[in-house]
């Protein structure tokens, strides 16, 4: 071990933060205001998740870190590697290993458990944010369930573009009550926040607040009856595994307009590609 | 016949300053009542006392609700209050800026309040959104423009339609009028005095443009100092003003 307490946070901030935990867990969508802390990484960079993650942890867990579905870009090793040196737990990039995962902009392709705690980074808990600037108001409208606005900003969208455009952060509506943005994760993982069986937790250190969803949690996406939702991909096969039913990001290869979809998943696309799948662009 | 709106005793202070003090009238079904006084007078506290804006000190501003009869709106529960906010009451502010969300289209505006009361279609709320802007005379092709791309008149125009599309019983206005040139003033309350009168709607004006509730107002108050010194119908106020102050102010306007 190291000379930092397990997990870095000191107990009754692990205490304090549980507590907003359950109590979120307990009104699934509701933002709990927690005494967010100073951490040793830039606001933005998933405070709120560390700080989520810390209080969850135990010396038995596996941890896995994503970003943006991979395990080996900055923000995902740097983190990985903060909790292998102040926890000194288990991590491993296989989604089914792992007991908690925390995660920036996506859900692992793999279904998860009822062993497992998804943890995400939240940038801007508030969904009502960009259309009533004020917070007061904003908490008004959630006690009082005044969900008219979120509307206005769907039907924005179709007026502009003729389709909703919001292709990401996409408000949903949790049991019938609560309107909560589910972060930046992109509208093709929105089906899997709903009877999800694995706790999801939602930590958004700059703004201070943690919103949860107890396994199996009815989750609804706005949509309009004539527009309904659509959870919407590229129109593409992975290149490396042959996935058709995976998130898929477009890599530009060179400047002739080369380009070739992967799986965001990593884990995912290695995975099939060890079980023998190929795509057409693998070597 | 019970009185659509009934003021008792409205007070309101702010600290030692009196805002309006023990205002009571009737407003009936239909009916126009206009506010006049000098600026401080209390006719915008008065409005927003009434409109549920700011709680009043003392007095009761009791509604004739849709599914329970008459109520007392200052003692009701704030969700109740905020729903009557957006179904049968409306609120036009003197500033189009004020009542219009500006970084939203215009059918975006108008159909705020449709979406708030449970529609879910799209095709249906866009086309009561352009035929309510049909209907306060702007051009149904900018149903997508932005209203800061509007003329003043124009946002005007679109926050009354903002306000109608859901068919109140009330509307509060608050200086409709204030801040536009005098030939859009003209086309404004013509525009306003049509829908009021087709509608059948009831109104409360304030404002201290004599000309304005002559034409609209069927019942004039006329307030100094917080308190109501004279009331009566609107052309016998304005043709033999009683006290001293609306004796004054009738005889300010400008002759040309």
């Amino acid at each position: 071990m190291t000379d930092y307490n397990f997990a870095y946070l000191d107990e009754q901030t692990k205490r304090m933060i549980r507590r907003a935990i359950l109590k979120g867990l307990a009104i699934p969508g509701y933002q709990v205001p927690f005494a967010s802390r100073e951490m040793p990484m830039p606001y933005g960079w998933g405070t709120g998740g560390v700080q989520v993650s810390a209080a969850v942890l135990t010396p038995d867990d596996t941890f896995k870190v994503i970003d943006q579905g991979a395990d080996d870009t900055t923000n995902a090793v740097s983190i990985r590697s903060f909790f292998e040196r102040t926890a000194g737990v288990e991590t491993t990039t296989a989604t089914t290993e792992a007991s908690v995962i925390q995660t920036r902009h996506r859900i692992p392709e793999e279904p998860l458990t009822e062993d497992q705690i998804l943890v995400y980074q939240v940038p801007i808990p508030e969904p009502l944010r960009f259309l009533e600037p004020r917070e007061s108001e904003t908490r008004k409208m959630h006690s009082l369930e005044e969900y008219g606005l979120m509307h206005v900003k769907l039907y924005e969208d179709i007026s502009r573009h003729g389709h909703i455009a919001t292709s990401y952060a996409y408000p949903v509506k949790v049991e019938g009550r609560y309107v909560m943005d589910p972060s930046p994760i992109p509208k093709f993982d929105n089906p899997k926040l709903s009877d999800m069986a694995a706790i999801q937790l939602f930590g958004a250190g700059r703004e201070q607040r943690i919103y949860a969803l107890p396994p199996y949690t009815q989750v609804v996406s706005l949509d309009f009856e004539d527009h309904p939702f659509e959870a919407s991909k590229a129109d593409h096969l992975c290149g490396l595994c042959d996935a058709t039913d995976s998130y898929l990001d477009e890599v530009i290869m060179d400047d002739q307009g080369g380009r070739m979809f992967v799986c965001s998943d990593t884990d995912y696309c290695e995975a099939r590609r060890a079980a023998g799948h190929k795509g057409k662009d693998a070597a | 016949m019970t009185p659509l709106l009934s003021v008792q005793g409205i007070t309101k202070h702010y600290g030692a300053h009196i805002g309006c003090a023990d205002v009571s009238f009737d407003l009936y079904p239909g009916e126009v009542m206009g506010i006049v006084g000098e600026s401080g007078s209390g006719k915008s506290t008065l409005l927003n006392c009434m409109a549920g804006h700011l709680v009043p000190d003392a007095g009761q501003v009791v509604f004739d609700t849709r599914a329970d009869g008459p109520k007392d709106t200052v003692t009701m529960s704030e969700p109740e209050r905020r729903m009557l906010g957006r179904t049968d009451w409306a609120f036009v502010h003197q500033h189009a800026r004020d009542g219009l969300r500006m970084g939203v289209s215009a059918g975006g505006n108008v159909g705020e309040r449709l979406m708030a009361v449970g529609e879910r279609h799209y095709g249906d709320i866009r086309g009561k959104a352009t035929d309510w802007l049909e209907r306060v005379e702007i051009d149904a092709a900018r149903v997508d423009d932005r209203p800061t791309t509007f003329s003043g008149g124009m946002q005007q125009r679109l926050q009354i339609a903002r306000n109608l599309v859901t068919g109140p019983r009330l509307v509060f206005m608050d200086e409709p009028t204030g801040g536009l040139d005098v030939s859009v003033q003209a086309r404004l309350l013509d525009l306003l005095r049509g829908l009021v009168r087709d509608m059948g709607l009831s109104a409360i004006i304030v404002t201290h443009d004599l000309a304005v509730v002559r034409l609209l107002a069927d019942r004039l108050m006329v307030m100094k100092s917080g308190r109501v010194v004279e009331a009566g119908l609107t052309d016998q106020v304005l043709d033999d003003p009683q006290h001293a102050y609306s004796q004054l102010l009738v005889s300010s306007v400008l002759q040309v």
